[in-house]
């Protein structure tokens, strides 16, 4: 009974740590623009089958997941520069609607280059890392999200490029002041997002398997998990990440079977932020009358 | 004294201008109106059973369109789950005709009704909500619906993941025209009369409300507004509005099932009611035109990348007409200065075509 519980609650952390992933990358954007990045995922995706098709072309795994994250950063910048920027003076609704369209236009690509057949994708954990709770794959995306996360917080924290980033995203006019090159700034944010979210589809596709959709709920349960964290609060998204898989694991085993955990998981998320709207970790916005 | 009586007077030639740029324009609209409904209405005599289906799907759409625009466009509660009120709509009309003996055209007003009351209540807890935090609790429901559909326990009414098929009907006894004509001027009716009812409650008193609320809701309640009852009601309206849409879809398809109603019919209505004109009533047949015709063009284009070329025409529509078609349209007639000849000075904002629209002013 509590060896089953243990193995829920473990497995819902390992399927969070794809969540806060997913819901990092949607804040670092949303903090520097003000807008969700509703194609994050399909980005994501594809990076992830630039890393397939270089496995399948020969390379070692980590080669791969170094090329692909190369790949994401670098096109995370070319969307940004190339068709967002032309629409920050536009309403933020028609901004939504772009979103939408790279999402079609990406979903789309990748089907027509990479076929809409399911594959498989290889796992670099050795298989005797799992345990009775755990199986390999699990405990090693835990540990590359944590090390991540871990990675990105010295970047922000200690390096004078962190230091621009964060300026940029919370006073951009002061900051162009002393001479940061905001736009640029703009730009490397959306490239780390990207190398981010690619991370997240690289770890989650042994387990969804790779297909043009995987990442619809993905996306999803990340744009939960940010709003659940706050969605001004990076480290606040990495947490409710994790809250959100648990949550959803322990309702699909609990509460109400597979057949409704997605809507279950969403509602709770839903009652939580009715009573606290800011999230669990954001702060409220206040507006001066 | 002086000075309140000339302030006075001022106000008093401030809305004689008004109203007369009003009646400018009024004749020319109208008359536009009608011959617009005229030309809507000689489509079933003039196409091919195969397009006649898809207009009747326009005008639907349009009407499911106008729901969302009251909501989002002048009310400013952003919502990417109206999905699931075309869905309960569709389900209402499907399940009254499967197990009980109401007429078919009576279940439209039902749904409407129905979801009128899902709304309003879907609206109370959104009131806390704004934004993005919005935007994620209407996701769930667009999420939740198909789920909820196929869920095992609702399976005696909802038929499950299999559906329910609606049975068809005639035109009454007496009327010349085949089923599908019928469905048509049916469709093309009821939307006559939903746009009708738009325009008039946007035009009073609750329409000012509505978008007082949007543009500053601090300032809208200490003006006396009650903010709660507006918010709720609002979003009531609107699902009504997509109910309604949705049971007369229902007809058309004579079919529904879980996985019509999925996330994607509900973000298909946002990038719809944007590329139209949000807060523009016209921009819902726009949109509609857009959804309905689009897509199939983008598949004639390449079959391969059918979704790419569609999300092309997104960003390219979004570009061009950042306000929406209806919002481009009313730049180029004032841009040739069609108004200008019916009255001098700034043209009146009502109502208020595809305008530029901010969930939320950025705070610096």
């Amino acid at each position: 009974m509590m060896d089953a519980f243990l193995h829920q609650f473990l497995s819902g952390l390992a399927n969070g740590s794809i969540y806060a992933s997913i819901g990092l990358a949607l804040v670092m954007i949303f903090q520097s623009t003000h807008h969700i990045n509703f194609a994050q995922g399909e980005q994501a995706m594809f990076s992830a089958y630039v890393a397939l098709t270089l496995i399948k072309a020969g390379f070692p795994y980590w080669a791969a997941f170094v090329l692909a994250l190369g790949f994401a950063f670098v096109s995370g910048m070319a969307i940004e520069r190339l068709i967002i920027r032309r629409f920050n003076r536009a309403p933020v609704l028609t901004v939504v609607i772009v979103f939408l369209g790279l999402l079609f236009i990406i979903n789309s690509l990748a089907g027509w280059l990479f076929t809409y057949n399911v594959q498989t994708f290889p796992s670099p954990f050795p298989p005797g890392l799992g345990n009775r709770f755990l199986a390999a794959h699990e405990i090693g995306m835990i540990a590359v999200t944590l090390i991540m996360l871990l990675l990105i917080f010295l970047f922000f924290r200690y390096t004078s490029l962190g230091l621009m980033m964060r300026a940029a995203a919370y006073n951009p006019d002061a900051s162009r002041l002393v001479g940061i090159r905001v736009s640029h700034m703009l730009a490397l944010g959306w490239g780390v997002a990207g190398a981010i979210g690619a991370v997240a589809a690289i770890m989650a596709a042994p387990i969804v398997y790779m297909e043009p959709n995987m990442m619809g709920g993905v996306l999803l349960y990340g744009f939960a998990a940010a709003l659940l964290g706050g969605i001004n609060n990076p480290w606040g998204a990495a947490v409710g990440g994790f809250l959100v898989g648990v949550i959803e694991n322990l309702a699909g085993a609990y509460v109400v079977g597979t057949e409704l955990k997605l809507s279950v998981a969403l509602i709770i998320i839903v009652v939580v932020l009715v009573t606290s709207p800011a999230g669990l970790f954001g702060r409220p916005i206040v507006t001066r009358v | 004294m002086e000075g309140t009586v000339q302030r006075a007077v001022e106000s008093e030639s401030a809305r004689l201008a008004h109203a007369a740029g009003r009646a400018a324009r009024q004749p020319l609209s109208a008359v536009a109106v009608v011959l617009l409904l005229i030309a809507a209405a000689l489509i079933p005599f003039v196409v091919s059973s195969f397009y006649l289906l898809q207009f009747t799907m326009v005008v639907i759409t349009s009407i499911a369109l106008l729901g969302l625009n009251l909501l989002t466009g002048y009310n400013g509660q952003i919502s990417l789950g109206h999905g699931a009120f075309y869905a309960i709509g569709a389900y209402t009309t499907a399940i009254l005709l499967e197990q009980t003996a109401v007429p078919y055209w009576a279940t439209i007003p039902i749904a409407g009704g129905i979801c009128l009351v899902v709304g309003f209540l879907f609206g109370l807890p959104a009131l806390r909500l704004e934004g993005h935090y919005l935007a994620l609790s209407t996701f769930t429901l667009a999420v939740a619906t198909p789920q909820l559909l196929k869920f095992h326990a609702l399976e005696p009414w909802t038929g499950g993941v299999q559906g329910i098929y609606v049975s068809t009907f005639a035109a009454p006894p007496g009327v010349p025209l085949a089923w599908d004509q019928w469905l048509y001027l049916l469709s093309l009716s009821a939307a006559a009369v939903m746009f009708l009812l738009a325009c008039n409650l946007l035009r009073g008193s609750t329409g000012l409300a509505i978008t007082a609320i949007r543009d500053n809701p601090i300032a809208a309640v200490s003006m006396g507004i009650n903010l709660p009852l507006y918010k709720s009601a609002t979003f009531g309206i609107s699902a009504m509005y997509t109910g309604i849409a949705g049971a007369l879809a229902a007809l058309v398809t004579q079919f529904v099932a879980p996985d019509s109603y999925s996330i994607f019919l509900s973000l298909g209505f946002l990038v719809g009611s944007v590329i139209g004109g949000v807060t523009s009533i016209s921009g819902a047949i726009f949109g509609a035109l857009f959804i309905q015709f689009v897509p199939n063009f983008a598949d004639q284009i390449s079959k391969a990348v059918t979704w790419a070329v569609y999300g092309s025409f997104i960003i390219g529509f979004a570009a061009l007409a950042p306000t929406g078609i209806a919002g481009f349209l009313t730049t180029i007639v004032r841009r040739l200065g069609l108004y200008s000849k019916a009255h001098q000075g700034p043209v009146p904002p009502l109502p208020r075509l595809g305008s530029g629209f901010e969930l939320r002013k950025r705070s610096k």
